[in-house]
């Protein structure tokens, strides 16, 4: 079978800054993987080198076996950024965003056509975000913002989404809230590769995960992963120093 | 009453007596329309010091063009546009932060287009290429603005999605496979032009006025961005005929008076917005996003 996220012997550097490290990760599709690592230890340069947003030194990247510049032209990835990456006051709307999604489906003046507005109501439907679709993007609260751009990947129809942080700056009712949305969006065929430092989410999300530290620590089923000896292991003197390497 | 009311008629009707303040009053609102269009994304996008430099750096190419008669728009598109590519090649391949190479760039074209004025012979008036000459432009010049003007518009109208996409997130561009890149080049193309519109109006140390403050009053105002359009060229629009008929009648400059009218609504949108103003606020404290309802 093709995995949906094929990532092999990615190296890349910043100057002289070793940023990945010969990183190997492969999730199968349908499946949830959380990429756990603390700050700085490679998670969102593994996401830009999966996006092809930095060249890697060497390494490859494929996705449902497409080339990443194939699989961004066939709208195969999606994107939900971190709440630091957004400009929270841009004039736009929640609709405006989601239908954001849809500008690799339409043509060049990325005017919408009814098929694209019934796509991104159906997704504003999905996310329960209907209510507050003529909301500026900024007057939603953590949790519903987050759900405003998993509605841009549901709208753009991605096989693939890549969620960076997303339960940063999110309530713990909205977390499970969230944890439900993207059960439900695996159980509808999607794989998601989820970044966090923040572990509670982990089990009750995550089928396999990824320890990161510039190169892969530990994979396996979460339990494994996140086994007090794997953590200590990798994070041995900070982890009984700090108590948790995590706490942002 | 009679007399106040015919005064009023007058202050209004006198000027458009004058064929020269008519055409002053086209050059102007087009500019000011075509430059406010831009300047909402110039806002968003953070772009104030290159809309300086471009205009800026556009000098020696209007002072290369009277050399060589052409129209001095084609000299100033290409120093404007090279300074752009110029400053994102010393930027990409050379330690220095980007507003440093911004400022190294758009000086030295300055002082270029500085010396070539001084040594070129020629009937170019430093003073209306520098601070415009709304009140004396020529049927070329119209033509230059409304060709121009057309183009700008033209391109914003079949782009202004992808550039609104560009300026709000571009890792979702690249994602959906539309170059951010191009967008960028886009983006700065349509600001060397309007550059060059401008100067027609207030001259080239005024222009990056025209570019940021229609959008940055309308950005007080609205939450909407096909509002902030409107906004931001009804204000040009209003600055532009009260800069006109203020310079007429007070006998003062007109890039000047232009500027100092948009610089007014943007005071009273800084003080007054219903929601953003600083004196609004202080009554009614906008409630913090994350009061929103739950999710």
């Amino acid at each position: 079978m093709t995995a949906a996220i094929e990532v092999t012997g990615a190296t890349v550097r910043y100057g002289d800054v070793l940023a990945l490290d010969d990183v190997g990760l492969t999730v199968a599709p349908g499946r949830v993987c959380g990429l756990l690592g603390t700050n700085g230890s490679g998670k969102s340069t593994l996401f830009k080198t999966i996006l092809g947003l930095v060249p890697a030194e060497s390494g490859r990247v494929r996705i449902l076996g497409h080339t990443g510049t194939a699989a961004r032209r066939r709208g195969l990835l999606g994107y939900v950024p971190q709440a630091e990456q957004v400009d929270w006051a841009f004039p736009v709307r929640v609709r405006d965003v989601v239908m954001m999604g849809r500008y690799g489906h339409v043509g060049p003046r990325r005017r919408s056509r009814p098929a694209d507005t019934r796509a991104v109501e159906h997704a504003l439907a999905r996310t329960h975000l209907t209510d507050l679709a003529d909301r500026q993007i900024g007057a939603l609260s953590g949790g519903q913002r987050k759900r405003a751009f998993v509605a841009r990947a549901i709208a753009q129809e991605a096989d693939v989404l890549l969620l960076d942080e997303p339960f940063a700056g999110v309530d713990k009712r909205s977390e499970a809230t969230i944890t439900e949305l993207l059960l439900q969006l695996r159980d509808g065929g999607r794989t998601l590769l989820v970044s966090t430092h923040d572990l509670a989410q982990v089990p009750a999300l995550c089928d396999e995960a990824v320890l990161l530290q510039r190169h892969v620590i530990a994979r396996g089923s979460p339990e494994e992963v996140l086994r007090p000896e794997t953590l200590m292991a990798a994070f041995g003197v900070r982890a009984q120093e700090e108590g948790s390497p995590w706490t942002p | 009453m009679d007399t106040l009311i015919t005064g009023v008629v007058d202050w209004f009707t006198v000027p458009l007596q004058f064929e020269f303040v008519q055409r002053a009053l086209l050059v102007a609102v087009v500019a000011g329309v075509v430059c406010a269009v831009l300047s909402c994304w110039m806002t968003l996008v953070g772009w104030s010091l290159m809309g300086d430099a471009v205009s800026h750096a556009v000098l020696p190419g209007v002072v290369l063009s009277f050399l060589f008669g052409l129209p001095f728009a084609v000299g100033a598109l290409v120093f404007g546009a090279g300074s752009v590519a110029l400053i994102g090649v010393v930027n990409r391949t050379s330690r220095v932060k980007e507003d440093a190479v911004i400022g190294v760039v758009f000086t030295t074209m300055f002082a270029l287009g500085l010396v070539l004025v001084s040594r070129v012979p020629s009937q170019t008036d430093l003073g209306h290429i520098l601070f415009g000459n709304v009140l004396g432009v020529s049927d070329a010049d119209i033509w230059q603005v409304l060709v121009l003007a057309a183009v700008v518009l033209a391109v914003v109208w079949f782009k202004h999605r992808d550039l609104t996409l560009y300026a709000f997130d571009p890792v979702h561009a690249h994602a959906v496979g539309i170059n951010p890149r191009l967008l960028e080049t886009l983006l700065l193309g349509l600001l060397s032009v309007t550059v060059v519109v401008a100067l027609q109006a207030v001259g080239i140390i005024l222009v990056v006025a025209m570019v940021i403050i229609p959008g940055a009053t309308a950005y007080l105002l609205t939450d909407r961005f096909e509002r902030m359009l409107a906004i931001a060229a009804a204000v040009a629009a209003l600055a532009a005929v009260t800069g006109v008929y203020a310079s007429f009648h007070l006998n003062v400059s007109t890039g000047g008076s232009i500027v100092l009218a948009q610089a007014s609504a943007f005071t009273l949108a800084y003080l007054f917005s219903p929601r953003q103003g600083v004196l609004r606020r202080r009554r009614i404290r906008r409630p913090r996003p994350r009061a929103a309802t739950a999710s």
